[in-house]
């Protein structure tokens, strides 16, 4: 078998859109990445993940507990590069809204940011874990994932 | 299987978001079953108050990637109401094409990607041999047409751009409009094999439950009156009268009963109410499936939806051959103290919006009661009878089989469900 892009797919604190772009891109794409791409954790397809020996770690969502910390830094460790996927993963927000709560509205959630072992202030993808690439908008551009993808392929000398 | 033990599901797969399973089993009884929803609250109803009215459509959009859309256009008609504009008829229509070109895409990505492979017992669809792979390539067709449809209309099939209150930003052009019959006519013809695969599937998820959806001659998903198969009619601005908090302090989300029972909302409870409702053509061509309804198995959600998606291509073709669409400006606005209620069927069932409004153009108050909340007490007492039922029949790795099967049949959002609701009306 030729080889494969050894790709995962992770979601964290956002609306989870670029995870719905990328499952429309398949419309158009799904044949010819079934070619070159090892699909090895994406758990909005599959149960059976393995997170271990990643070449491209995809990543969307801002960072907003410290059960995500952990996640990331853990992911981090699996992949030899990480993108960041979306406006979320890469500036926040919006899923950071609540940084800029005033005084009042911060007071309303605060019981359930202790009681969920939610972070203080939401944190980017960069804040936490070194990101080799990152993939803008809100939901993300889909000619940006392409680009990156294809790059990663090369750099992978998959294609 | 032993008499005491405890089931911990963590991560399941193929659903929109983060859900955790725990299941507490003594003496053979199953004591306590927690499903917890972990995506982390974003706390929209606190975002959205002081927001200007102007950008709160496209703000709400941003609750859910993939029904964004009906968070926008729940949005538009709470805030229409409130402000008491009256969309045009053609205005009408376009929010009807951009509800159907979002169930297609919507109920497709669940029917095939999520559900399906459960059938087949493959863990995904890049699992599928040859010949199980010819239902993932057509589901791509018939996303495909759904996006397209979305595309034209709405401008983008996730966070679209062009809805707005009192009228859309760009009308499509009728020719355009008009080539996307092609893709449609292609999908529906595609759409028949896998409505017999859930036709013939034995999988039986059956508890008796309430279902609650709106209810109308037109099945448009935007108007009618909330209905019960328990007997009960409401009238959309009194819904949340009726909706009663479940708290579960372990769940990211809270959880409803509706009269203080437990029900359902989503593509089951939509027909089990109102098959009759249904396109002529789809009536006609599903007659074989519609059989079948009303159904208490809750994996007949995933023939519902199918069955949807037929309807939703019958809908749009008939729309679009007739219509001649003309450029239109949105109506003009007044902003004023006022409260409005929006309340459409979303793909996973029925979406509430309440908004209180100022005259200076911002939101003063919001809550938002969306399809997830209200099906997570259900879905809790759903998993405690599969598991009481098959306790002794089934291996620890069975049960945890069927219970991801069961919660993937509901097609649960977390993304959705996971923001916080607070009811503090000034």
């Amino acid at each position: 078998m030729s080889k494969k892009l050894k790709v995962g797919w992770f979601s964290f604190s956002c609306c989870e859109d670029n995870t719905i772009v990328l499952t429309e891109m398949m419309n158009d794409h799904l044949k010819e990445w079934l070619k070159v791409v090892d699909f090895q954790y994406m758990r909005v397809l599959k149960k059976d993940n393995k997170l271990e020996g990643l070449d491209v770690a995809f990543v969307e969502g801002a960072i907003a507990s410290y059960r995500d910390v952990k996640k990331l830094k853990k992911i981090r460790e699996n992949c030899k590069k990480l993108v960041a996927i979306g406006s979320c993963a890469i500036n926040g927000m919006p899923a950071a809204q609540r940084n800029l709560f005033d005084p009042k509205r911060k007071e309303e959630v605060e019981f359930l940011v202790e009681r969920f072992h939610m972070l203080k202030k939401v944190e980017t993808l960069k804040e936490i874990v070194k990101v080799d690439d990152q993939v803008p908008g809100c939901p993300m551009s889909e000619e940006g994932f392409l680009k990156v993808l294809n790059k990663y392929l090369k750099v992978f000398k998959v294609k | 299987m032993k008499k005491d033990v405890d089931i911990s599901i963590q991560n399941i797969s193929k659903i929109e978001g983060h859900a955790d399973i725990a299941v507490r089993i003594r003496k053979n009884k199953v004591e306590d079953v927690k499903i917890k929803f972990t995506d982390n609250k974003r706390f929209f109803t606190q975002a959205i108050r002081k927001r200007e009215i102007d950008t709160l459509p496209q703000s709400v959009a941003r609750i859910c990637g993939t029904c964004s859309i009906a968070h926008t256009m729940c949005c538009i008609e709470a805030i229409e109401k409130a402000l008491g504009v009256r969309p045009s008829e053609q205005t009408l229509l376009l929010k009807k094409l951009t509800m159907y070109g979002m169930m297609i895409r919507d109920h497709a990505l669940h029917v095939y990607l999520f559900s399906l492979p459960d059938v087949f017992g493959k863990d995904s669809v890049l699992n599928f041999d040859k010949k199980e792979s010819k239902y993932l390539f057509d589901s791509l067709e018939i996303k495909r047409a759904g996006n397209k449809l979305s595309t034209l209309v709405a401008g983008r099939a996730v966070h679209a751009p062009f809805p707005l209150v009192g009228g859309y930003a760009n009308i499509p052009k009728n020719d355009d409009l008009k080539a996307v019959i092609k893709d449609l006519k292609k999908a529906r013809g595609k759409l028949f094999d896998v409505l017999d695969v859930y036709y013939d599937c034995k999988v039986d998820y059956t508890r008796n439950t309430n279902f609650v959806g709106l209810v109308a001659k037109q099945f448009d998903f935007l108007e009618g009156e909330i209905r019960s198969t328990s007997g009960m009619v409401v009238k959309e601005k009194d819904y949340f009268r009726y909706l009663h908090k479940v708290v579960m302090p372990y769940s990211q989300a809270v959880g409803y009963a509706f009269k203080g029972k437990t029900y359902m909302v989503g593509a089951l409870a939509r027909l089990n109410l109102n098959k009759q409702g249904l396109h002529k053509d789809t009536k006609r061509d599903a007659k074989k499936y519609l059989k079948l309804f009303p159904s208490n198995n809750i994996f007949h959600n995933n023939l519902a939806q199918g069955i949807e998606i037929l309807h939703s291509i019958d809908q749009a073709i008939e729309i679009i051959e007739s219509a001649n669409f003309k450029p239109e400006e949105p109506k003009k606005i007044e902003f004023k103290d006022c409260e409005g209620v929006g309340l459409i069927e979303a793909p996973r069932g029925t979406l509430f919006y309440r908004l209180a409004l100022s005259k200076k153009g911002i939101v003063k108050n919001g809550s938002i009661v969306v399809p997830t909340q209200q099906n997570q007490v259900n879905m809790r007492l759903d998993i405690r009878n599969l598991v009481q039922k098959n306790l002794k029949k089934l291996s620890k790795e069975e049960l945890v089989y069927e219970m991801e099967k069961l919660v993937r049949a509901y097609d649960p959002c977390i993304s959705c469900a996971s923001h916080f609701l607070k009811v503090n009306w000034v």
